[in-house]
């Protein structure tokens, strides 16, 4: 809690970020790079699915971004909320066009993979529907936000809205529990251990790793330049008074 | 309770002085009902198929249209703030804003439901398993739209916004209440759908208005 506070200060946050940014990036490009090398080389073919199977070290870490980045912004939505923690409504407002994009991603990378394994580009299951949801979760989040002539108004009713639809995230996650669906079942995180060979786990834990990295990357870009941004506002303002 | 009883007489005797605001949302859930035998063709077989999924998409449309006027004239003309400052919980009043609003638009889709159902060559032993996922689903419309007109209250393009943002999650509301509708017409209990839309319900009962006044005092102060 306690540097949670500490960050609260935007000079601060500023200083720590620009620090922390060059790492952030180069442990990126290695994971990532590992990444693709074991997703791409180094990992067997599927025994059914053959070289297709190698969409999921995309599909799966995007669709995990896209369920993460939202919670993220929720549980930064609800700090704005209730501590008026400065900088969560602007790390919400930089996280929700990421956010969108793996959302996106999730689902065109889900539907290029559908197509030769399902034989169909799109089904109406609750998984797919739910995702699709969430993606117009992000945007009615952006739209609303952006809404307002006064911006004070428009991160708050963003922060509200983020908060009722944390509804869906469950719904995503156990969908495929609930109901029969053609999407396979969780197979990563389960109670007894994940049930995909380790030969196919490491390049995914790679690619997720990978992702989470570049996520933080983009944030802290979008929200040093949102900072900087209200900077130069400020000053304009002070010029003209 | 006193408060409660009198805003919904309010919200009421409003909605019936300037009946039109209250008609209208139920002459657009008609007319787009009546479109689609226009558009897809008069063929009996279709219109059956389509039928229960077109009454409940132009029940969420009408609904959407009516949403923007459920505390915009209060927030137009500062009784919402007048409402901010009584001591009654404003939990307790929003839920009585959302019942006024289910009594003037839901209630009166409701009824005449089975006439379109008619319309659209709908099996008559459907109807009732229509009139209760209605019933069950209606309400979940009013809670949830008051959600998102209470977010876009004082927003540029208000109207379009509050659809974009309450349609998605009315979405599990459509699958349920279209399902019941289609398990009755195929001879199957609508039980497990209508279990489904009446937990809906419940959720939203305590929740939605929790959320609604949240956004009612970030609009207002």
């Amino acid at each position: 809690m306690n540097w949670f506070h500490w960050l609260a200060n935007p000079a601060r946050f500023m200083r720590f970020a620009a620090r922390l940014q060059p790492w952030i990036m180069a442990l990126g490009l290695l994971t990532g790079a590992a990444g693709f090398y074991f997703a791409l080389f180094a990992s067997p073919a599927d025994y059914q699915q053959g070289e297709t199977v190698r969409i999921m070290y995309v599909h799966v870490p995007s669709a995990w971004m896209a369920m993460f980045i939202y919670v993220v912004m929720a549980a930064a939505a609800g700090s704005f909320l209730i501590w008026k923690h400065p900088l969560a409504d602007v790390a919400a407002q930089a996280a929700a066009p990421v956010g969108a994009g793996f959302t996106l991603m999730a689902l065109i990378t889900g539907s290029l993979w559908g197509q030769p394994m399902w034989g169909t580009w799109w089904v109406w299951d609750a998984r797919l529907t739910s995702v699709l949801i969430l993606f117009f979760l992000y945007l009615g989040y952006i739209a609303l936000v952006n809404a307002f002539d006064d911006p004070e108004r428009g991160s708050k009713a963003g922060a509200i809205l983020l908060l009722v639809g944390v509804v869906n995230i469950p719904i995503i996650k156990f969908s495929v529990d609930w109901w029969n669906t053609l999407h396979q079942p969780a197979s990563v995180a389960r109670m007894d251990g994940p049930s995909i060979d380790p030969s196919m786990l490491l390049p995914l834990l790679l690619m997720a790793a990978a992702f989470k990295l570049y996520f933080l990357y983009l944030l802290i870009v979008r929200m040093r330049g949102e900072l900087m941004a209200r900077r130069i506002r400020l000053l304009h303002l002070s010029d003209v008074s | 309770m006193k408060c409660f009883f009198v805003l919904v007489r309010r919200d009421l005797s409003l909605a019936l002085r300037q009946g039109s605001d209250a008609a209208m949302a139920l002459m657009f859930f008609v007319i787009v009902v009546t479109l689609f035998p226009l558009a897809v063709g008069p063929e009996p077989g279709v219109l059956e198929r389509i039928s229960s999924g077109i009454v409940w998409v132009a029940a969420l449309l009408a609904a959407m249209l009516s949403l923007d006027r459920m505390f915009q004239t209060d927030y137009d003309d500062g009784s919402l703030e007048l409402m901010l400052l009584t001591p009654v919980p404003l939990e307790v009043l929003v839920l009585a804003k959302c019942l006024a609003h289910w009594l003037t638009t839901g209630l009166p889709m409701l009824l005449i439901a089975p006439l379109l159902g008619v319309f659209m060559n709908m099996q008559t032993e459907a109807f009732p398993v229509l009139l209760a996922s209605m019933a069950l689903g209606t309400p979940v419309l009013s809670l949830l739209g008051g959600v998102g007109a209470a977010l876009v209250l004082g927003a540029r393009r208000a109207g379009t916004l509050v659809a974009l943002l309450v349609l998605p999650l009315t979405i599990p509301l459509l699958i349920f209440g279209v399902s019941a509708v289609e398990a009755a017409v195929t001879g199957q209990s609508a039980k497990a759908q209508l279990l489904i839309l009446g937990a809906m319900l419940m959720a939203c009962l305590p929740l939605a208005p929790w959320a609604t006044a949240a956004a009612l005092r970030q609009a207002a102060g």
